[in-house]
């Protein structure tokens, strides 16, 4: 263990830091455009029929075609990456939150418009604070597949913890694939545990026990 | 003054209000009361442009609604619905002070006004609580000071107290009544309960299929129900259309008489098979003679063949077809155990015991059976 950890030990902490770099700028890009569009497409929920299908065709692409399409587009270099797990990280964010804001019982809604709000204050006031829980639901999900998703960086030769994988598969040596799994899965359990309290501290306290059923 | 003037609403085919024109005066309590269906709630929607007519208008103190921000006018009308909906995000201070906020008071004066209306109510204690801990009632009471908090002239009230249980009910009857007297509001409230509406309202609007059938004081509305939909609505409140209740409404029909040639042992053993102590007599043709006592059938039936001597005709009887009331004072007033009823060719129709006053108490006090 010490002879490995001395032989690979920077590598590691290096790809540790590449593949979180990969997760946290993809999450954050596809959690913004994912809340916007969802937040657009429940003002027009007739489009959803259209645009839902449309944006869930690029989930079903697999990663490993979809990487290698955009590294002959744009070469290899780590937009292409961060712009491949952007995409991924979009649909579960855009999904739950168009289903939050779409699912609130309508009696808030009229209240809400019975209490004189125009439908920017609605959102801010009511409709986001209400679904906010569904929709941390959703950058959970789209941060936990992210995790395992950059490891297709590697594929393209762009670091990461996929390089340790692929080192492995290619050489046929167990102690590198583990040494890039186990990290990858620990990762995404601790980024997991950290959504779920930001989800704690971010769900209004009047609705705890909602949460929790 | 809230003026309808010739207001339609219709869906497609489907005309939910037909040619609505009525004004609503400052300061009352207005009552939309009606099946559901009938276009109340439509109605009161129109007033806060929750629904626009499709033709016609509505005017607020002389001007046109549809000519006003929607947003602006329903910050300046309160609103109060019957799934309560505070918001579950916020304090119940918040949500007392969202319409304040909206009309981008300052904090102060908005923390004031909460801190008012909730003492009002004695209630001050549960500011920072949320709307999940309260209960039905309580949580509707600060529906309502959500919807006065900007002390808006006019409150719409839809169905406010309908989920909630009939002694809570009964509570915020009252206060919202006395609120509405005291802050001198015009509210309008749509409800299809005709007791809320009576116990409530200055002037009752009854509407039916998207028209109005009747606008009245509750006094005119008990008095002269416009038509038959309005009785059936009233129902037991109209009281003057109840006839004078008769003998034979109340009177038991299996009633025990023996001829009065029947023999004293015959009788005493009927009188014993059917716990009673008395029994009542007829002659040959059924017609009705006298009562026949256990007690006399004690002291004297021994040496007695039938039991026509023992027979007394001192029992008060009456005709059918005569009203029930001075039966029922007679009984009270002597200790009498029963009138006998009696059908005009003399033979008996039943009697009347003080269990049939009780039934007539009953009925007059809850409107008899609920059928």
């Amino acid at each position: 263990m010490r002879t490995i950890m001395a032989t690979y030990g920077h590598l590691l902490l290096k790809a540790i830091g590449v593949h979180m770099f990969y997760v946290t700028v993809s999450v954050v890009c596809g959690f913004f455009i994912g809340l916007i569009g969802g937040i657009l497409l429940s003002r027009i929920p007739r489009a959803s029929f259209v645009i839902l299908p449309v944006v869930s065709v690029f989930q079903t692409i697999p990663g490993l075609a979809f990487i290698g399409i955009l590294f002959l587009i744009i070469g290899m270099h780590p937009v292409t990456v961060l712009i491949a797990l952007t995409v991924y990280a979009i649909f579960p964010v855009l999904k739950n939150t168009y289903e939050g804001i779409l699912n609130i019982d309508p009696k808030y809604i009229e209240a809400a418009r019975g209490c004189g709000m125009t439908s920017g204050q609605m959102l801010r006031m009511v409709q986001l604070p209400l679904a906010s829980p569904e929709i941390v639901a959703g950058l959970r999900m789209a941060a936990v597949y992210t995790v395992s998703w950059a490891v297709l960086a590697a594929m393209i030769g762009l670091g990461g913890l996929g390089d340790f994988i692929y080192q492995g598969t290619a050489s046929n040596n167990n102690t590198l694939i583990l040494l890039g799994a186990v990290p990858a899965a620990l990762l995404a359990i601790a980024i997991g545990a950290v959504i779920d309290l930001l989800q704690k501290k971010l769900t209004p306290k009047g609705m705890q026990e909602v949460v929790d059923r | 003054m809230i003026q309808f003037e010739h207001v339609s609403k219709s869906y497609g085919k489907n005309h939910i209000l037909k040619n609505m024109n009525f004004t609503i005066p400052d300061g009352k309590f207005v009552v939309l009361i009606g099946k559901s269906g009938c276009g109340k709630t439509t109605t009161l929607k129109m007033i806060n442009r929750l629904i626009t007519p499709t033709s016609g208008r509505v005017l607020i103190d002389g001007q046109d609604i549809s000519q006003m921000n929607p947003s602006d006018l329903r910050r300046h009308i309160g609103y109060v619905i019957q799934q309560i909906g505070l918001f579950p995000n916020m304090t119940i201070e918040q949500n007392v002070s969202v319409v304040p906020r909206l009309l981008k008071y300052d904090k102060d004066k908005c923390h004031k006004i909460s801190e008012n209306l909730l003492e009002s109510i004695h209630m001050e204690k549960y500011k920072d609580k949320y709307p999940s801990e309260l209960s039905g009632g309580q949580q509707q009471r600060i529906g309502v000071l959500r919807a006065l908090a900007a002390s808006p002239p006019v409150v719409l009230m839809d169905e406010p107290f309908g989920a909630l249980d009939p002694m809570t009910r009964d509570e915020l009857q009252i206060e919202i009544k006395n609120m509405q007297k005291r802050l001198n509001k015009t509210i309008v409230f749509v409800t299809h309960d005709m007791n809320e509406a009576l116990r409530l309202a200055d002037i009752i609007v009854f509407i039916d299929h998207g028209e109005i059938v009747q606008m009245d004081s509750p006094e005119e509305i008990l008095r002269h129900p416009a038509n038959r939909l309005v009785r059936d609505f009233l129902g037991k409140h109209v009281s003057e259309e109840q006839k004078p209740f008769k003998v034979e409404d109340f009177m038991l029909t299996k009633v025990k008489y023996v001829r009065s040639s029947r023999g004293v042992r015959e009788c005493a053993e009927m009188m014993a098979r059917n716990s009673i102590d008395s029994l009542l007599a007829v002659d040959d043709e059924n017609r009705y003679i006298g009562t026949i006592k256990i007690g006399d059938m004690m002291h004297w039936g021994r040496n007695l063949e039938t039991v026509e001597p023992l027979i007394r005709t001192d029992a008060r009887t009456v005709q059918v077809g005569e009203e029930a009331k001075e039966s029922f004072d007679y009984l009270l007033d002597t200790n009498a155990d029963y009138v006998v009823v009696l059908n005009p060719d003399k033979s008996i129709a039943g009697i009347i015991t003080k269990t049939s006053v009780a039934r007539s108490v009953a009925e007059n006090l809850w409107g008899g059976e609920e059928s």
